[in-house]
């Protein structure tokens, strides 16, 4: 502990001095604020190399300080550099601008979130996962359907799906439904041709201990094949979650009623109110790493027995 | 020869259903013109007319077809393939953003690779943030890279390569990374018995052994790049390149050149795909790493 405080120490003491420095010095022109940001930037990433040597700070500490700190230092020169060069608000608003919008519209940015990530977004997904793996299943009966479907499935999924986003928008309306088709349609091929895959992954060896077991089809199913598949599946199921929430926002820029992060996002553009625009970003970050690491979680909750999972312990 | 029959099976099905979806989809239009008109018309005239409407709700397949091939092919026979008209010319805008945002995106995701696997520092700071910034929406960003550039007075091409290439970026640099990583101790040390340096450990050891991972994250980048050049042509209201159809499309209830469209951006990241999987074919035949 004593050695993370000691490490700490400097920089704090180092950014504290930077910082007075900066507001005390305002007419600073030319070439002097960037070597300003030049000695901040070389500084702190010197810290965090010294940090970041083997043995520097426990391990598990490590591994939280250094990118927390490499973002700061970013977060940092980010506001600097907008003060510094009086760089246009339309153009980059400074991160505690952001930060103080973020905070003083928690209402709208909430009603945004949950009609573009509730129910488009997380909607779309549940559907989408759910009738890929239904269908999934309806393949797997037969070897034949199998040989046919994971070529044109591996196809389809690396199509720019987005594009479709029109059409759906056109059949199901403006509001959240037809954004949660969309989504079906971009997530529907990942988990599909993940979840077949999985299906097929057993060994011979395997399914013949099953077979002399006389187990049924149905029984082979659920307790060899598809634990087996798990992997694959959630692998699937992760890639689609990045998929979900950009569907859903995509959608929004072919047409939504008053609300919704895309819907927000292409107005404040145009009202060049580009604090808003980085408050929604920052909500569509948050949401879009909550919902990969919720994946995440499930899946070493799910599939705990795989050498994947054991490694982290 | 195992995967063409099924292949070809399931492509059958799809196109059996589409042609379904289309009479049950526009067979309302088709019956409302009948009612108006003060005739009766049978399932089977009602079906044929659901093959030939100008607005319909979901065009056949032979009409997307007969589009596209009105747009590119018959243009091209007629000598006006690059008029504002044909999907040749729209095609061209956006592949050329697709392309340079590829290669830019692609060469400094190997750039950060190679920093990464080299310093520990790097490797500590960035890589969490790399791997985090792929679970975020990224493209939510292109309306505003695309104002934001455009009024520091950037325009066109640029914008939408940038997206393009932020895009493609964190794929190349994930799957380098974990490529550069692949030799294991054993190859490692018979280098470093070897006394290699370490620029000779990176030439003869670790870049040749990252190249199949290479290739897999470039057919990522490569279309999620295509996505990023199309959804960059959405938000200012752009008259050129396939997403620009499209927004056109979707504004005029123009079905049918949505679907052409659509097709167009379809088979151009096919044969981009298909393009960096015969250069990885190639590659590795040379370096004897083909399976």
């Amino acid at each position: 502990m004593s050695r993370i405080v000691a490490s700490l120490a400097p920089v704090a003491l180092g950014v504290a001095l930077f910082v007075g420095a900066v507001y005390a010095l305002p007419a600073l022109r030319g070439w002097v604020p960037v070597l300003v940001l030049l000695t901040i930037w070389l500084g702190l990433w010197a810290w965090n190399a010294r940090l970041a040597e083997p043995g520097a700070l426990p391990r598990d500490v490590q591994r939280i300080v250094v990118p927390a700190l490499f973002g700061g230092t970013i977060l940092l020169l980010w506001e600097l550099a907008v003060w510094f060069f009086d760089v246009p608000l339309v153009i980059l608003p400074p991160p505690s601008m952001i930060a103080a919008r973020f905070a003083s519209s928690t209402d709208i940015l909430w009603a945004d979130f949950v009609q573009t990530f509730v129910k488009g977004a997380l909607g779309g997904y549940i559907i989408g996962a759910a009738a890929a793996f239904g269908t999934a299943l309806l393949v797997d009966r037969s070897d034949f359907l199998r040989r046919g479907l994971l070529p044109v499935g591996n196809f389809m999924a690396a199509l720019p799906i987005v594009g479709t986003a029109p059409i759906l928008v056109a059949w199901f309306g403006f509001d959240w439904h037809s954004k949660a088709a969309v989504v079906v349609v971009m997530v529907f091929f990942p988990i599909l041709v993940n979840t077949v895959a999985g299906l097929a992954s057993t060994d011979v060896m395997q399914r013949d201990l099953m077979h002399t077991y006389a187990a049924s089809r149905g029984q082979s199913l659920m307790k060899l094949r598809l634990p087996a598949a798990m992997p694959f599946i959630f692998n699937g199921l992760k890639v689609a979650s990045t998929l979900a929430l950009i569907g859903a926002i995509v959608a929004e820029f072919f047409g939504s009623p008053t609300l919704g992060m895309g819907f927000r996002i292409s107005t404040s553009v145009g009202q060049l109110a580009m604090d808003m625009v980085w408050a929604e970003i920052l909500v569509a970050a948050l949401a879009g790493s909550a919902f990969y690491f919720a994946v995440v979680a499930i899946e070493g909750w799910v599939t705990f027995w795989h050498p994947s999972q054991r490694k982290r312990r | 020869m195992r995967y063409i029959l099924p292949v070809l099976t399931v492509i059958a099905v799809i196109v059996g259903i589409w042609y379904a979806a289309a009479v049950w989809m526009n067979a309302q239009w088709a019956y409302d013109q009948a009612e108006r008109a003060g005739v009766e018309i049978t399932f089977t005239e009602m079906a044929a007319q659901t093959m030939q409407q100008d607005k319909p709700v979901l065009p056949a397949p032979h009409q997307v077809a007969q589009e596209l091939w009105k747009t590119t092919g018959a243009m091209v026979l007629s000598g006006r393939a690059f008029s504002k008209r044909s999907l040749i010319f729209h095609g061209w805008i956006t592949l050329s953003a697709t392309l340079l945002g590829f290669a830019i995106g692609s060469v400094a995701g190997i750039a950060l690779a190679v920093g990464i696997v080299h310093s520990r520092v790097m490797d500590m700071s960035v890589m969490p943030w790399a791997i985090a910034s792929q679970t975020i929406p990224i493209l939510a960003l292109a309306p505003m890279i695309i104002v934001v550039l455009n009024s520091v007075g950037v325009q066109g091409l640029l914008p939408k390569a940038v997206i393009s290439a932020y895009l493609s970026f964190f794929p190349v640099v994930v799957g380098m990374v974990t490529g550069l990583r692949s030799p294991d101790a054993m190859q490692m040390d018979l280098l470093k018995t070897y006394s290699a340096s370490n620029a000779q450990g990176f030439w003869k050891l670790r870049l040749p052994a990252s190249m199949p991972f290479l290739f897999t994250s470039l057919k990522i980048g490569i279309a999620a790049s295509l996505v990023g050049a199309i959804v960059g042509e959405l938000p200012t209201g752009a008259i050129r390149g396939l997403g620009a159809r499209m927004l056109t499309g979707s504004y005029y209830g123009q079905n049918i050149q949505i679907w052409s469209a659509l097709f167009a951006a379809a088979i151009v990241a096919a044969l981009l795909v298909a393009l960096i999987g015969l250069i990885e074919r190639v590659t590795l035949k040379r370096m004897g790493l083909a399976r």
